[in-house]
């Protein structure tokens, strides 16, 4: 918003005395330009995913033909009611939304109370905590023994694989530590005073003032959550019933693309149906949506919240 | 000037640093309640796992208890840098990553440039929304539009025939020349409008008096954005590359493990495939351990280097 001040008045092109003509013309061209570039750049990002919706809303057999771009040929819901028909993708689903909604309020309770200790200058083991936190952001173990340690705890091919490895992140504490440091130390000193230990603190005082912080950690986890599928693929993949709608969607992406695009493999979804206007094209397009729609419809509504949080998180340490 | 205010350190240093002692211990217990479970916590799924790496110096059995083990030191390593597979696995990781690495930086710069260069905020916040979403897709989703693109059917093959640039479908996802190129791409179109972010919160808070004496000079807008907002963000754009070096053998796993098939495998494998391929699907777990452990020591080494030019160059530390 600061460069608003500086677009040249009328006044000052008029005092220079350098061809008017070129003046003038340069910022209409500039702005032209520009004005295409964003226009380009707006179809480049959005054509594909509208293209996917118009396909999962048109009949399978007509897409097949070619030729759907943005409007749909042979409008039908019947693609989404195979998605939903089918047990497999409606169980995923459910299971994504249960991973998504666990991790996200486990690490934001965790990590903010985590960072709440790591703020205050006073406790003994902040720096050996800070320093043992901040170095898992640099190195991993690696896959191999990954594999191992969630095979000795037993999670393998459980339901907890999906939340408790992943309920702290040393990023995120470092964003919401930075922000902690903002607020104002007489509020802790007066609950102090009041008779309030670091756990109430942390409860009545701190935690609700984190609000803005915790809005974009919850929706870096959540989307995080919501959207992986290495999990499921390697520790649980032979659990049909604790699949998770992106590692579903997988399977239909794979299975199309070897096969390169033949109708018979399709993991049985829409089979059962018995109805032509469903096809492996189709059905993945209806997943796509259905796997990507919750994301879409909730970040335009975080935006100014992320973007603020994204560059508390760049001033380091 | 410079001895006084050392000692001025020292003494705040020794008012800091208290005692550990019992009854301080005590004073904090809560503190220490809410830390210490998830000290605990990081400790087992972090550091607990490093003990695994023994496993690239064995000939790891799974059946077998820990003693009964047979050592062979460095013989995995050195099988790695013999093999062909792994080298030129290598190869493809490093020439993604530079890819990645330049394309992203050089597309989110001008896109920022631009953006920053509209004036109707209504207009500039709709695209920077519209540019954030791809960014919130899985990268499943984005392989599959990548590939329903650049299908022979595709729009891409569509569009360039229709302007005639080309006569028959290209086979974009079967030939390797390509795939570098695509992953490249891929990543630009996910990431490009996420990453301008941070380029533009560090214009936002370049000096508009600078602009402003531009303007007295007769300066045109690409000299403005040349010479005022790009030396403006420059410290960030240092600092992002930096960070970025440490990451270098990440070329990443999921694009090239969901585009990849049977005929670009030559230029599509990463080190991070080759370790699911030894270890999980064939099961020579010292193989693929040995082949993580390099990826890390270098990748941790690159980033004490970056660490350590960043320190001279003034710049805030990373670590």
């Amino acid at each position: 918003m600061a460069n608003q001040t500086i677009i040249p008045g009328p006044a000052s092109a008029a005092a220079v005395t350098r061809p008017v003509v070129r003046r003038r013309l340069e910022p209409i061209l500039f702005n032209t330009f520009n004005t295409l570039f964003m226009i380009g750049l707006v179809i480049v990002t959005l054509y594909p995913f509208l293209n996917t919706i118009v396909v999962s809303l048109n009949a399978g057999n007509d897409t097949i033909r070619g030729g759907i771009y943005l409007w749909p040929r042979e409008f039908t819901w019947q693609n989404y009611k195979a998605v939903f028909a089918s047990g497999t993708i409606y169980d995923a689903f459910w299971i994504s939304v249960a991973r998504t909604v666990l991790s996200t309020l486990l690490n934001l309770g965790l990590t903010t109370m985590l960072a709440y200790t790591l703020s205050r200058r006073e406790y003994v083991f902040r720096k050996p905590i800070t320093l043992i936190f901040i170095l898992t952001m640099y190195f991993n173990a690696g896959l191999i023994p990954g594999y191992f340690l969630m095979k000795d705890l037993h999670l393998l091919n459980t339901f907890w694989v999906y939340v408790i490895p992943s309920m702290i992140s040393a990023f995120n504490m470092i964003v919401i530590r930075t922000y902690i440091g903002t607020i104002p130390e007489s509020l802790v000193e007066s609950a102090r005073i009041d008779g309030a230990g670091d756990f109430k603190i942390f409860i009545r005082i701190i935690f609700p003032l984190c609000k803005p912080v915790l809005a974009t950690i919850a929706l870096f986890v959540a989307v995080g959550a919501w959207n992986s599928w290495f999990d499921a693929f390697i520790y649980t993949s032979s659990h049909q019933e604790l699949s998770t709608l992106q590692y579903e969607l997988m399977k239909l992406l794979s299975s199309s693309m070897n096969a390169n695009g033949n109708p018979a493999v399709s993991n049985g979804v829409g089979m059962t149906q018995g109805s032509s206007m469903v096809t492996p094209i189709s059905i993945r397009a209806a997943v796509t949506v259905v796997a990507s729609v919750p994301i879409l419809l909730v970040y335009p509504f975080m935006q100014k919240y992320f973007v603020v949080g994204l560059n508390v998180g760049s001033v380091k340490e | 000037m410079d001895q006084t205010l050392k000692k001025d350190r020292a003494v705040r240093r020794s008012k800091k640093e208290k005692k550990i002692t019992w009854s301080l211990i005590k004073d904090q217990r809560q503190l220490i309640y809410m830390s210490v479970p998830l000290l605990a916590y990081i400790v087992l799924f972090a550091y607990v796992p490093i003990w695994g790496w023994t496993m690239a110096f064995q000939d790891y059995k799974p059946a077998r208890d820990f003693s009964e083990q047979k050592w062979v030191g460095f013989k995995h390593f050195e099988f790695l840098f013999k093999d062909d597979s792994f080298l030129q696995v290598l190869r493809n990781t490093l020439a993604m990553s530079v890819i990645n690495l330049i394309l992203g930086f050089v597309t989110a710069i001008i896109l920022a440039l631009l953006l920053n260069e509209i004036k109707k905020i209504f207009w500039k916040r709709t695209v920077q929304t519209i540019s954030y979403l791809p960014h919130f897709l899985s990268w499943i989703i984005v392989t599959g539009i990548v590939a329903t693109s650049l299908a022979s059917d595709g729009i891409v093959n569509d569009l360039l025939m229709k302007l005639h640039l080309i006569k028959e479908p290209i086979q974009w996802l079967s030939e390797g020349k390509y795939f570098w190129g695509i992953v490249g791409a891929s990543h630009v179109w996910k990431e490009v409008g996420w990453n301008t972010i941070i380029y533009l919160a560090a214009m936002s808070s370049i000096d508009p008096a600078l602009y402003e004496a531009a303007d007295i000079d007769g300066a045109s807008r690409y000299r403005k954005m040349f010479h005022v907002t790009l030396p403006g963000i420059k410290p960030t754009i240092i600092i992002l590359l930096i960070m970025q070096v440490g990451h270098i053998l990440e070329a990443g796993f999921e694009v090239q493990y969901l585009l990849g098939n049977g005929l670009v495998v030559d230029w599509s494998q990463t080190i991070d495939i080759f370790v699911l391929k030894y270890g999980l699907a064939q099961g020579n777990y010292s193989l693929a351990t040995a082949a993580g452990i390099f990826k890390t020591v270098v990748s941790v080494t690159l980033l004490l280097i970056a660490n350590g030019i960043s320190k001279r160059l003034g710049e805030e530390r990373l670590l």
